[in-house]
């Protein structure tokens, strides 16, 4: 800057404006550091956000698919119904083994190895027979004719169709044998192997054997406890909300319930797991491994979010509709439950949605109370023996077969969708119905 | 008229508790009798005026005296099933225990009997028993089930009477003059109330669950041992009444691996978030902003079982070829990958509280350090982050208490043994590993091995709830300054 | 959030004035704007928020060693204007500054001139009192840190001192130095940040109402200080008491919806103004 006459300050030291104008490349420098030391922050942000995704989803949408085998299936009527009867109970009983087995020795006639037979039957899944058997339950008339069906197979042969296992490496270290390669190969050139879409995934329980595997039962285990945890978590947080933010009076007990309900907010889960295992199980005699029992300690996880969301959304409604329906002499429930209810409604519900996906994602406080069992069953209601879908995520990915790590992945893209879903529900409600007042 | 939430609230809560116990028929009849005593007051309500023209001599609507008459017939009768179901158990297995001969109970350690109990229980209900089934053992099993019938027709029958004679009492007291409508609303808000109460209700429960089971564990070994042991080595306790003696419960192990992953999260968490919050709140445009923020937010929203996986099967084997490319020898389980991902799970956490108390800052301050030619990083370096700093560190309490009790992550990717040692190359294993392995798994209820768990429990539940009171009363008078 | 609430607020006070500023003719200000070798000289001077435009085509100098008040309705924009004069309006998002700004000669609106330097050259203080929560003496000291306009140790006290001092603050703190200046009363903390302003020795001040939010003794306090002041710096006042800027300022500046109506020497703006609008103000018949 053009100074007419340069300043000197008193006590000689230079003038200020030309400290300063020195200063500031140095700080400008620094100004620049500052910054984008904060954008590399947010960009190591966002990379761990794809990184994770990424990751999950590579690793798991090959689970989608299942790889198939064509077989022509010889449904001999003296094997599976010998008396000709055509009772339910005499094909339910037939032995489908012995005709998968019979379908491959003749497509294969060359190998006449009993232990060579034994590894061929092995491409295909355990878990065939039952679906030739279902296929023959629904289609009686066919028997006594050959029909081409589409079996499961093996795990390690889909692992092999989808890539997963390198055909390179020495035969001593591949799961899969070089003369299994040979089959393969050749049912593959006949048109007879092929991906299809992995149903059993979404309908089957869980099993040892992944390619049997499925999640129907951790999703109906977790839509029990959600349902529960809903209906009980719901009332109770919305109720205590609407006392502690409208009636309460100042003291030392609605002081000391305001600390509690921010500090339960803070309690690591497992601990609720502690208290679910010592009072509904220990002191309850509830039934371990149940919805019922974890939903119960979902619900006291999830109230201190719902009241204070609840709360939240009491406190935006603006006291001239309290005063106006008091004016005109509404009592204070009434108040309450026809208007500042009503337009607390979206905020609480907001709320509860993403207590409710808390509650989904949740693992730890399970394990405590049991609903870590092994149970392939599908449960029926809240004190059937269950597993949830995080549960689930966590007892497949302990286990050591590569087919269960697409599958873990496969379960984990199933919750994050429900989760995403739940949250935008939760935006889009909040959007919807935001008022400025 | 809206049904009250809260009376809907009550029933709900009955009915998970009776559906438990089927006694689903039950809880339908009281709904029924509810419904039915809705309808009665109503009505007598509406006739006692003279038809429904008149109705404005009423102190209360008539819906308000049906509903009177509801809460009535449900409430009394519902409380009383709940206690009758939660409770029934143990005084039917008290009874039990009465008429079994002496000779039977003789000599029994606490966790034999514990066994006999759930023997006679299992074979009750039909289930495989443990032992043989003698005669005895039979008889006693067949006393239990007696009694349990018994109680379940006593049940009907309270149950039943409670309802209908309040429903017939209401009935009676229904005049034009009743306040209903006021001692409907004082009936809401008791039942608020008590919804209130269940916070301290939880904590008390989570109290006194830890407590007693410390306190029995703590008679097995002592408190000394426990928290200034060396060894952690809980699997060699196997045999329950040789345990006291073996010294195998020493948590220092524990507390150090605990200690050295939460130390490496928070190294990931709090540069990370606290850089990034300044950065989108005091740099970023809108636009980036509000791209940035919910995406870094969805990191918040994944389960810890995500991470866990993602830990065990992705970031742990790339340390460990890292490691080995670097010629170090990492362990398969290595706390730094725990940790680095438990990092990576509390960024949204450190960065959106650090985001709040920085918006907190009143712009005036901001205007002062602009005002006198700071440059933006020398504002926020020198005035807003020292402003900010106690609500920031407040936060960082909350997370580091998050950190400590995180189970997932540390569950699926640290490792079970217990070595004493910071390095985080190794395998160390955490306060909440082993809760969960301690407790997974059939286990009787008395041995050292469960109970030891709710210690850890106890010093987990005892040592976050410090940080959290802490954290909570620093953030809250943060808050207070700039309002 | 409470950044944008205020960035809000403090846009939606300028807007109600431009709303009205478009619906009405330019009007040409009364009275002479120069001065015989100013400080600083604005010409045509706009400023638009967004679409809409809060200041028109002002023309004002500001002398040297001398107060200038600036008056006129709320929302007239002379809060607005103030801030351009040091580019703090550069923080509010969408404001856009047009005409000519000059320091000594030299455009402040030059992209190759820096904010920095210019507001250690052009400081300012606020309506209310906003002291970092940092002790007395780091308060003062903030400015020369930055900057580096100190050496030692021993001439950063001298510095806090002798600001202290010209704030007339110095007796009242000198034994609490570090104790936090979010304690002070009101007045000493509008007086502590005067003392901050002064610290890094600039040649004009701005005070944006310093005095709104205090009561009348600190007031006076302030006043006498400005008037003291007045020998080393020329000081711009923003205020909305006309008792106010006829006993501190030489002269006087009238807005009105975004327009500068009337400027000239104190006593004859009060005495005997010539623009109708300055008239019906000053005898109180609106604002």
């Amino acid at each position: 800057m053009n100074k007419p006459a340069p300043q000197i300050t008193p006590t000689g030291r230079p003038n200020p404006v030309d400290i300063v104008r020195a200063s500031l490349k140095r700080r400008y420098a620094r100004e620049r550091r500052f910054r984008w030391l904060g954008a590399t922050a947010v960009l190591i942000g966002l990379l761990c956000v794809v990184l994770l995704f990424a990751d999950i989803i590579l690793k798991g949408y090959t689970a989608f698919q299942q790889t198939y085998i064509r077989l022509p299936i010889a449904l001999e009527a003296e094997s599976i119904d010998p008396e000709g009867t055509g009772a339910r109970a005499a094909i339910e009983d037939a032995d489908y083994l012995a005709l998968i087995r019979n379908a491959l020795f003749e497509l294969f006639p060359e190998v006449r190895d009993r232990q060579e037979r034994r590894l061929l039957t092995s491409i295909v899944s355990v878990g065939a027979p039952n679906l030739v058997r279902e296929y023959v339950l629904a289609h009686p008339d066919r028997i006594g004719t050959t029909q081409e069906i589409w079996v499961p197979a093996t795990a390690d042969i889909d692992m092999l169709m989808k890539g997963h296992i390198n055909r390179d490496l020495p035969e001593a270290e591949r799961r899969v044998k070089d003369q299994t390669l040979g089959w393969i190969d050749r049912l593959a050139a006949e048109g007879r192997i092929a991906k299809r879409f992995n149903t059993p995934f979404f309908v089957n329980g869980t099993s040892r054997e992944p390619e049997l595997a499925g999640i129907a039962g951790a999703l109906m285990g977790s839509f029990y406890t959600l349902l529960l945890t809903l209906i009980l978590s719901f009332p109770i947080g919305v109720g205590a909300a609407i006392y502690l933010e409208e009636f309460a009076p100042r003291n030392r007990w609605t002081d000391l319930i305001e600390i509690n309900i921010n500090n339960l907010a803070a309690v690591p889960s497992i601990v609720f797991g502690l208290l679910g295992l010592a009072v509904f199980i220990g002191f309850f005699g509830m039934p371990r491994s149940t919805p019922l029992v974890g939903a119960l300690v979902l619900t006291l996880m999830t109230l201190p979010t719902i009241i204070i969301a609840s709360r939240a959304a009491l406190k935006s409604v603006p006291p001239s509709i309290r005063e106006a329906a008091l004016g005109v002499g509404a009592s204070s429930l009434q108040t309450q439950f026809h208007h500042v209810l009503p337009l607390a409604m979206p905020g609480m519900l907001t709320g509860t949605i993403i207590g409710m996906a808390q509650a989904l994602g949740e693992t730890a406080p399970l394990l405590m109370i049991g609903m870590i069992a092994f149970i392939v069953d599908i449960p029926q209601g809240f004190t059937d023996m269950a597993t949830v879908l995080p549960v689930q995520i966590y007892l497949w990915a302990d286990s050591p077969e590569r087919g269960f790590v697409e599958r873990t992945s496969a379960a984990i893209m199933v919750l994050l969708a429900f989760l995403f879903a739940m949250n935008l529900a939760a935006v889009l409600l909040r959007r919807r119905f935001e008022r400025r007042w | 008229m809206r049904l009250p939430m809260p009376a809907l609230g009550i029933g709900l809560l009955a009915l998970i508790l009776t559906m438990a116990m089927s006694s689903w028929l039950l809880f339908l009849s009281v709904l029924l009798i509810m419904a039915l005593a809705y309808q009665l007051g109503r009505r007598r309500a509406i006739a006692q005026v003279g038809g429904p023209t008149k109705i404005k001599r009423l102190h209360s609507l008539p819906a308000y005296h049906g509903l009177y008459a509801a809460l009535w017939a449900g409430i009394p009768a519902l409380f009383v099933m709940g206690l009758w179901i939660g409770f029934q158990d143990q005084v039917i297995i008290a009874q039990v225990i009465d008429a079994l001969s002496p000779t039977q109970i003789e000599g029994l350690s606490p966790g034999q009997f514990n066994l006999l109990i759930s023997d006679i229980r299992n074979l009750a209900t039909g289930n495989i028993v443990s032992a043989q089934v003698t005669s005895e053992l039979q008889a006693a099993a067949d006393h239990y089930n007696r009694l349990r019938a018994l109680s379940r027709i006593a049940m009907w029958v309270v149950v039943l009477a409670l309802a209908l004679g309040a429903t017939l009492m209401v009935w009676l007291q229904i005049h034009p003059s009743l306040r209903a409508r006021n001692r409907v609303e004082s009936i809401t808000l008791a039942i608020m109330i008590v919804f209130s109460s269940i916070a301290i209700l939880t904590t008390l429960g989570i109290v006194l669950s830890v407590v007693f089971e410390s306190i029995r564990f703590f008679k097995l070994i002592s408190p000394l041992e426990f928290f200034f042991g060396l060894t952690w080595s809980p699997q060699i306790a196997l045999r329950a009444d040789q345990v006291g003696a073996s010294g195998a419960f020493g948590a220092v192990p524990l507390f150090v691996g605990t200690l050295v992953i939460s130390v490496i999260a928070m190294l990931v968490a709090v540069p990370i978030g606290l850089l990034s919050a300044i950065y989108l709140s005091e740099y970023a445009s809108r636009r980036v902003r509000a791209v940035a923020k919910p995406l870094l937010e969805v990191l918040a929203g994944i389960p810890t079982v995500v991470y866990g996986f993602f830990a065990a099967l992705t970031v742990a084997p790339f340390i460990r070829s890292l490691g080995a490319w670097l010629g170090l020898d990492v362990a398969s389980e290595s706390a730094l990958a725990a940790g680095l991902v438990m990092g990576i799970m509390i960024i949204p956490f450190v960065s959106s509280l650090s985001d709040d108390v920085i918006n907190a800052v009143p712009q005036a301050m901001r205007d002062g350090s602009y005002a006198l030619g700071a440059t933006q990083s020398e504002t926020i370096r020198r005035v807003i982050i020292p402003a900010a700093l106690p609500g920031i560190i407040g936060g960082i309490l909350l997370a580091v208490s998050r950190a400590i009790g995180e189970t997932m992550i540390v569950v699926m990717a640290a490792g079970l043994s217990a070595n004493l040692s910071i390095n985080p190359l190794e395998s160390l294993t955490t306060v909440t590993v082993q809760i969960v392995t301690l407790l997974t798994g059939d286990q009787e209820f008395d041995s050292p091995k469960t109970l030891a768990a709710f210690a850890l429990g106890l010093t987990l539940f005892v040592v976050t709830l410090a940080l959290n009171v802490v954290a909570l009363s620093i953030v809250r008078k943060y808050r207070e300054q700039y309002e | 959030m409470n950044t944008m609430v205020e960035t809000m607020n403090r846009v939606t006070d300028a807007l109600s004035a431009v709303e009205l500023a478009q619906e009405r003719a330019f009007c040409q200000t009364v009275g002479d704007f120069t001065v015989p070798n100013p400080r600083m000289t604005c010409r045509d001077v706009e400023v638009w928020y967004g679409p809409k435009q809060a200041i028109r085509r002002v023309n004002l100098d500001i002398g040297r060693n001398e107060v200038l008040s600036m008056i006129g309705p709320s929302g007239c924009g002379k809060s607005t204007f103030l801030r351009c004069l040091n580019r703090m309006n550069d923080t509010i998002p969408g404001c856009r500054v047009t005409g000519s700004i000059k320091l000594d000669g030299q455009d402040i609106y030059d992209k190759k001139l820096d904010p920095v330097l210019l507001r250690a050259r052009v400081g300012m203080v606020f309506q209310k009192p906003n002291p970092f929560p940092k002790s007395i003496y780091e308060n003062v000291a903030y400015g020369p840190r930055i900057h580096g306009l100190t050496n030692s140790k021993a001439e950063l006290d001298e510095l806090v001192e002798t600001s202290l001092r010209k704030a007339g603050l110095w007796d009242e703190v000198k034994d609490r130095l570090d104790q936090p200046g979010t304690g002070l009363s009101g007045g000493q903390q509008q007086r502590l940040c005067i003392a901050r302003t002064i610290a890094v020795a600039p040649d004009v001040i701005l005070m944006d109402e310093p005095c709104s939010a205090l009561d009348p003794i600190a007031t006076a306090i302030i006043e006498e200080l400005i008037d003291e002041l007045r020998a080393n710096y020329s000081i711009v006042i923003v205020t909305h008491s006309m008792q106010q800027a006829a006993r501190v300022s030489q002269r006087t500046a009238y807005f009105h919806l975004g327009d500068l109506i009337e400027v000239g020497e104190t006593n004859q703006i009060f005495t005997n103004p010539q623009h109708k609008l300055t008239e019906d103000y000053i005898t109180g018949r609106f604002g």
